[in-house]
């Protein structure tokens, strides 16, 4: 037996150079024969601990198996079983915190490639182009609105399709997707190619999908279940309300939310502008607030848009940085300026209301706090201030309030996310469940998944149960 | 969802208005409230407020005026063409309310056409309507027969006095506080300019002044924020919690000041050479 590497096999990418100013895919993916090498570093392990990681419990060991094999279609159709958008979550899962975190082979090196075998899985499928085959509903199929369509509500919808209810996604943007398609920038998560297709393929299936409606505000969920005739509702609207610091100068021109400037760049195409007619001015020094994964995808959005110089400003230091360690590695490698332990406090007017600068102060860490993370505090008289003509402000994002404030019964917490449970994702209201950021708060693409899946199931056990079968 | 336009009417050089089919939205529509609106695939959300709708016909009237590359690709549809995504209702409606008393009603330029669905619903909740409508000259006012029909009473400003009072909406609003009139709340809608100086002349006596603000928007449902403004020293998302505000709450330099934003990557797009043969007849 070869003697097993201690490393991945490297993922094939643009050069950070070539690529911080092109929006093509970074991550170029692995071909057949890496593939194949890669899972032959899988021990198959008897009690696989990489399973108890994912989400949604995908048989890692069985297609990592599947590939060795070069069964590429038995591999994606394994994934399949427990995952509807592989292509998605191969690119976007934080893959080092679920299943690789638990795989045996990183306690002494790195552990096996799990996100990049699902990924070239779920490519080479999709290269393939394969028929869907739509369902046929019965008659009198039961119908369920699904309000939201990220990756919550599409995960939800597949099943219940397949399932054989007739499912009406009704999304308040023009194009379908949510996060998917506004958010997470196309050089991570490539639109025509892969999000697009994913949808197109839930269409074929059956599942019906209705843009530009505001459910709480063209239709209340009463008004979907007593007049449109739903039988059930979930709802999956996600983390859309952006979060401000509240520190003075937010509101001057230049200053932007991630969800903003991301939407601009992403689902209005400003990288395209003119072309596109929506502007996105990025300016030429740009601070983005915050370390998480929108953080770096706003950062790195902002070099490719033709920013000179972009900082990542984080009152934590590197260890904290909530981020995908791989995010973080290729912001980075192609330039971004990390200024950890900075927390801004204030953003400066040129005095005809544009920004100026970014006022910081300098952090140290203390003791850790609730979350385990060691938390920062202020260095008295350490302000300084970063010349930048752009602010943008990737802290976080809170529960859209529009359809929870126009449906009594359905309760909601104090931050106003909607009350679900855990394993069911019913909601105080009968008949209508909820899940992903809506329910948890701003979280990621795969357990928002994880949610749409158990809400299906749920669902399906509650019209059952409606139907008298 | 796609809207079909039925009928397009040139008000006034560069000022249009449109009926729209699009019934589901107009039978939840109330008065105040907006839609957003994206001409073709490459354009982009375009906030306008409802000029009026028709249950019974399933229209949304818009009136608007072509101010940049996106209202003149939206001037260019013929009736029988589509509009690529027509969202709404949108925002928070009108408090309307029998009782409230004398209501007058500040429509200033194309600010006119959301007024006018504000002020009808006022009379026929009972409410004594006195309109302004403000226009820079006689040739731009809009819809001056149809407030008419809904107003007890009506006063037309011109800036250059060719028709009507010769001055702004606040000399006729100074005309009626001058003669004693009581009044219980003030609509104001137009520039930003205007709205400023209503509710400058106001605040002294005390009337509460609703404006209705248009910043920038993206989505128009509260996800990104683009629409912030800041009212009694918070800042609240103009799309979601407004578009009317209380106008002794508003910051209107904060306003005009973020309206301004993209004003000069607009212009210099301006000077371009459109490559699908779109002309500029100006």
């Amino acid at each position: 037996m070869m003697a097993l590497s201690l490393t991945k096999h490297p993922m094939p990418e643009q050069d950070p150079k070539v690529r911080a100013h092109n929006f093509n895919e970074v991550a170029l993916g692995y071909d057949e024969e890496t593939a194949v090498a890669e899972a032959e570093r899988c021990l198959n392990c008897k009690v696989p601990q990489c399973r108890t990681g994912c989400p949604v419990g995908v048989n890692i060991p069985g297609f990592i198996a599947k590939i060795k094999a070069r069964d590429y279609d038995g591999a994606i159709a394994t994934i399949k079983e427990s995952n509807s958008l592989p292509a998605v979550c191969g690119r976007v899962c934080p893959q080092e915190n679920q299943c690789e975190k638990h795989c045996i082979l990183g306690k002494k090196g790195e552990p096996v490639g799990i996100g990049r075998l699902e990924r070239f899985a779920a490519d080479r499928e999709m290269a393939q182009n394969k028929e869907i085959v739509p369902m046929e509903f019965a008659k009198d199929a039961q119908k369920v609105a699904i309000i939201g369509a990220g990756p919550a509500g599409l995960t939800c919808a597949g099943d219940l399709a397949r399932k054989g209810y007739r499912v009406t996604i009704f999304e308040a943007l023009h194009t379908a997707g949510g996060v998917l398609s506004y958010g997470i920038p196309e050089f991570r998560l490539p639109k025509d190619d892969i999000v697009k297709k994913e949808i197109a393929n839930l269409e074929k299936l059956g599942v019906k999908i209705e843009v530009d409606v505001v459910v709480g505000q063209l239709y209340t969920i009463d008004e979907l279940m007593e007049e449109e005739g739903f039988d059930a509702v979930f709802v999956g609207t996600g983390a859309g309300l952006p979060h401000f610091m509240n520190i003075p100068g937010e509101n001057l021109n230049g200053v932007y939310s991630a969800n903003e400037f991301l939407t601009r760049c992403n689902l209005m195409k400003a990288y395209r502008f003119p072309e596109y007619a929506t502007p996105l001015r990025v300016g030429n020094a740009v601070a983005v607030v915050g370390g998480g994964n929108v953080a770096m995808d706003a950062a790195r959005t902002a070099l490719r848009l033709g920013a000179e110089h972009v900082y990542i400003v984080y009152r934590r230091g590197e260890d904290e940085l909530p981020a995908r360690r791989e995010e973080a590695h290729h912001a980075k490698e192609e330039g971004v300026d990390f200024q950890l332990l900075n927390n801004p406090v204030e953003i400066m007017s040129d005095g005809k209301g544009w920004v100026r600068a970014l006022k910081c102060i300098r952090m140290e860490l203390g003791e850790p706090d609730e979350s385990g993370r060691r938390s920062p505090k202020a260095v008295k008289g350490s302000e300084f201030e970063l010349p930048v003509d752009t602010v943008v402000i990737a802290i976080g994002q809170g529960p859209n309030p529009i359809v929870a404030s126009t449906t009594p019964g359905m309760e909601t917490n104090k931050r106003g996310n909607i009350v679900a449970d855990e394993e069911t994702c019913a909601t105080t209201k009968p008949g209508v469940f909820a899940g992903g950021d809506i329910v948890t708060g701003a979280a990621t693409v795969i357990l928002a998944m994880g949610a749409g899946k158990k809400a299906a199931a749920a669902i399906d056990a509650y019209l059952k149960e409606k139907r008298g079968a | 969802m796609k809207a079909k336009v039925l009928k397009k009417e040139l008000l006034s050089p560069k000022l249009y208005r449109f009926d729209v089919e699009a019934s589901r939205i107009a039978k939840k529509t109330q008065p105040g409230q907006f839609v957003i609106l994206r001409v073709n695939e490459e354009g982009e959300r375009i906030p306008l407020t409802v000029a009026d709708f028709d249950r019974e016909k399933g229209t949304i009237t818009l009136i608007f005026q072509e101010v940049g590359a996106s209202t003149e690709l939206l001037a260019q549809l013929e009736p029988g063409e589509e509009i690529l995504d027509f969202v709404g209702p949108l925002g928070q409606k009108s408090e309307i309310e029998p009782g409230i008393g004398t209501v007058v009603c500040i429509g200033g330029g194309v600010g006119i056409a959301p007024v006018y669905p504000i002020a009808r619903g006022m009379k026929q909740a009972g409410n004594k309507v006195i309109s302004i409508l403000g226009a820079r000259n006689k040739d731009i006012l809009i819809m001056e027969e149809e407030m008419r029909a809904i107003s007890d009473e009506i006063f037309i400003t011109t800036d250059d006095g060719s028709y009507g009072v010769k001055g702004f909406v606040t000399t006729a609003l100074q005309q009626i506080v001058d003669r004693g009139e009581k009044i219980d709340r003030i609509y104001a809608i137009g520039p930003v300019v205007m709205m400023k100086s209503v509710v400058e002349a106001t605040r002294p006596l005390g009337i509460k002044t609703i404006v209705s603000l248009n910043p920038v928007m993206v989505d128009g449902t509260g996800m990104c924020g683009c629409c912030r403004v800041e009212v009694g020293g918070e800042t609240r998302f103009a799309c979601v919690d407004g578009p009317e505000f209380d106008g002794h709450l508003v910051d209107f330099d904060g306003l005009r000041a973020r309206q301004a934003m993209y004003r000069e990557m607009e212009a210099r797009e301006k000077d371009h050479v459109c490559r699908i043969g779109l002309g500029r007849d100006e």
